[in-house]
């Protein structure tokens, strides 16, 4: 018995220094897509190491963030598909940019080195479409003179979880071409016309690097670290572009965001002479109605401190950090949109 | 006094046994309400995708979350295909590797073997995942698949299951990773079962000039079947449930094809790839509905197996 007593002393004194604990060091927490994680954690740590005050950010994905934000039960919500403004509007939330990602189109073509093959949007489509199916269409041949492109049968690698890369790269497809719109559409998984699937960014990297004369598509960052074959994509403009920081960028500075839109906006298919085409950002959502204005407040603090120290930490990443006029239009709208239960601005 | 003493230790010792009693039904029946809240419990959160699609969700090929059209078919046939493919491989290949470690195998073999064997049970699947993707499937597509497409492709009966394109990822891939990763379970249970077998039964077929293989076959193999479908079951329904490897080699695609060479998908692939990212109450309905499907599918396999081996017992009764 006296055991049984001392084993139950001992688990309620660890639980009592456990709520402790939690009660002493304040703490956002959040939870959402998968994409930003890397960046979100890395901000954490950092903040961390100033403030004090802790992040814990769950990445469940981004359907998890805005069922976890409805239901109130984190200060924070982020998704990599932006929710349209009657959406917010529907369950009183807000949201803002945090930062921005690419998605590079990689092949696995024998004899074709990165940044040589040139494809323009409709081929993209007609490719992940089916209506091409070998490497040497005269569609393909005819942007890429002088390449010498196999006669072999392409092998069209997606994602097969949903995910926010899927939807940047199906809603460029959707927006460039009409027969893609009006067959597939746009969303985090969608009922691909042919092709295999991979699992994550990892898993489709895997499939393109070791089935040969594949095309796939991945974020930026994998492509870019596992070293893959990119190709050039002619944007708005009609520029062949590569994929790299400053043309993401470019894309984000010339979209027009609009605070009153709640930022919706695709970075997809945007103007201007080096814009990489299949652009996209990552999104937070918060409610405009603040029960708890501190802990609002320490969620704003954190991703305040975050657009002004945090670019070089995102860039050592390879994501892309907003362009100041953003960040600047985010913080009014802060003021503007989020409110406590006495109505009175958060920031 | 010493008799009180007695009585007061026989009373503490009914006490607690009737304490222990209620304990363990406890825990049995534990298990019976789990069963059952589970069940509930994905019945109510698939009933929006039941009430919508009715039965045409068992029929239908469709997946498409931007129209929100689900059906269940691709997934239902590639978990089905891909264990039967595993149980196809890994029951002769388990009995060999028993045949072997029960009776031919030198003494001192046996044990590092087993142990070998059992090892490769404890290997977690997502390592098994791995290895398909980055070290089978490359060997499979550029050695494996041009040979099935020139020789099993050329069958008569069979031409439209072997004809593909060399991809390497496959539901046949899948099927084989999954053989491998089910052979140390049954091999394991299999061994176990033929161990027991009374050596005075083996010893007076051998007597009457009984080969090993009319040994195994005709003296061990009866004497043991219930275990050895005992075993096949176990082996089936990890191959029924498993996620991880599978998803990585089978090519996640809602596509219906009669070819084995060609990618598909599984209800649990499915599930693991898209659960995180469902946005919208009818997809994660219907993804819930095709875990009820696996539940289901696993309960009547599970079932048939009992009733085999009832079946197998009766038959046993009216022979002798």
């Amino acid at each position: 018995m006296s055991k049984l007593n001392r084993l139950l002393a001992s688990i309620g004194l660890s639980a009592a220094l456990l709520s402790a604990g939690t009660v002493l060091a304040s703490e956002i927490t959040g939870a959402g897509s998968t994409f930003p994680y890397p960046v979100y954690a890395k901000w954490a740590e950092a903040y961390k190491a100033q403030t004090g005050v802790g992040l814990n950010y769950q990445s469940i994905g981004s359907g998890g963030g805005i069922k976890q934000i409805t239901a109130k039960t984190v200060n924070f919500g982020a998704s990599d598909k932006p929710l349209t403004p009657d959406e917010l509007s529907k369950v009183g939330l807000i949201q803002f940019p945090t930062v921005i990602g690419g998605v590079v189109p990689v092949i696995n073509v024998e004899g074709i080195q990165p940044g040589q093959m040139k494809i323009t949007a409709d081929t993209l489509a007609a490719i992940y479409l089916g209506k091409i199916t070998k490497w040497n269409d005269p569609k393909l041949a005819a942007d890429n003179k002088g390449l010498k492109l196999p006669d072999t049968n392409i092998t069209v690698v997606h994602r097969s979880d949903g995910s926010g890369t899927t939807f940047i790269f199906v809603t460029y497809l959707s927006q460039v071409n009409a027969e893609w719109k009006a067959s597939v559409g746009a969303d985090t998984s969608v009922a691909w016309p042919t092709g295999m699937g991979g699992k994550g960014n990892e898993g489709v990297a895997a499939n393109v690097k070791s089935i040969k004369n594949s095309i796939g598509y991945v974020e930026y960052a994998y492509a870019k670290q596992n070293k893959m074959d990119y190709v050039l994509m002619k944007n708005h403009d009609g520029q062949f572009v590569k994929p790299d920081d400053v043309n993401f960028k470019a894309a984000a500075a010339n979209a027009k965001w609009k605070a009153e839109e709640n930022f919706y906006q695709i970075l997809t298919n945007q103007p201007g002479k080096d814009s990489w085409p299949i652009s996209g950002a990552t999104f937070i959502l918060m409610h405009a109605k603040q029960d708890n204005a501190d802990s609002a407040k320490d969620v704003l603090k954190f991703f305040d401190w975050a657009y002004s120290n945090g670019d070089k930490l995102a860039a050592e990443l390879d994501y892309v950090p907003l362009p100041d006029s953003v960040k600047k239009q985010i913080r009014d709208a802060w003021k503007a949109q989020i409110k406590g239960a006495d109505g009175k601005a958060v920031w | 006094m010493s008799t009180l003493l007695r009585d007061n230790q026989l009373k503490r010792q009914n006490l607690l046994d009737i304490l222990f009693r209620n304990v363990t039904r406890l825990c049995a029946f534990a298990v019976l309400a789990l069963l059952v809240g589970i069940i509930i419990s994905l019945v109510m959160s698939s009933s929006l995708a039941i009430n919508e699609f009715g039965f045409g969700f068992l029929t239908s090929s469709d997946w498409n979350p931007v129209t929100e059209k689900f059906g269940a078919l691709v997934p239902i046939v590639g978990t089905l295909a891909t264990s039967i493919i595993a149980l196809l491989i890994a029951i002769p290949v388990s009995f060999g590797i028993a045949i072997f470690l029960t009776e031919l195998s030198p003494q001192w073999m046996r044990r590092p073997l087993g142990i070998a064997i059992e090892l490769l049970a404890g290997i977690p699947s997502i390592i098994y995942g791995m290895w398909g993707l980055f070290v089978f499937v490359p060997i499979f597509a550029d050695h494996i698949e041009p040979w099935i497409n020139d020789n099993l492709g050329q069958l008569p009966l069979l031409s439209p299951l072997f004809l593909g394109p060399n991809l390497g990822i496959s539901v046949l891939a899948a099927g084989i990773i999954l053989a491998i990763m089910v052979i140390p379970f049954i091999a394991s249970v299999m061994r176990d079962v033929f161990d027991v077998v009374p050596s005075l039964l083996k010893e007076s077929a051998y007597g009457l000039g009984a080969t090993t293989w009319e040994v195994m076959y005709q003296v061990v193999l009866p004497y043991t079947k219930i275990g050895v479908v005992g075993g096949i079951m176990l082996g089936l329904g990890r191959a029924l449930g498993e996620t991880m490897a599978i998803t990585f080699v089978i090519g996640n695609a809602h596509q219906l094809s009669a070819s084995l060479l060609k990618p598909g998908n599984s209800i649990s692939s499915a599930l693991a790839n898209e659960f995180t990212e469902a946005v919208g109450d009818l997809y994660t309905s219907a993804l819930v509905e095709l875990g009820l499907i696996l539940f289901f599918i696993t309960f009547v396999v599970l079932s048939l197996a009992r009733l085999m081996l009832y079946k197998l017992a009766q038959r046993e009764g009216r022979g002798a």
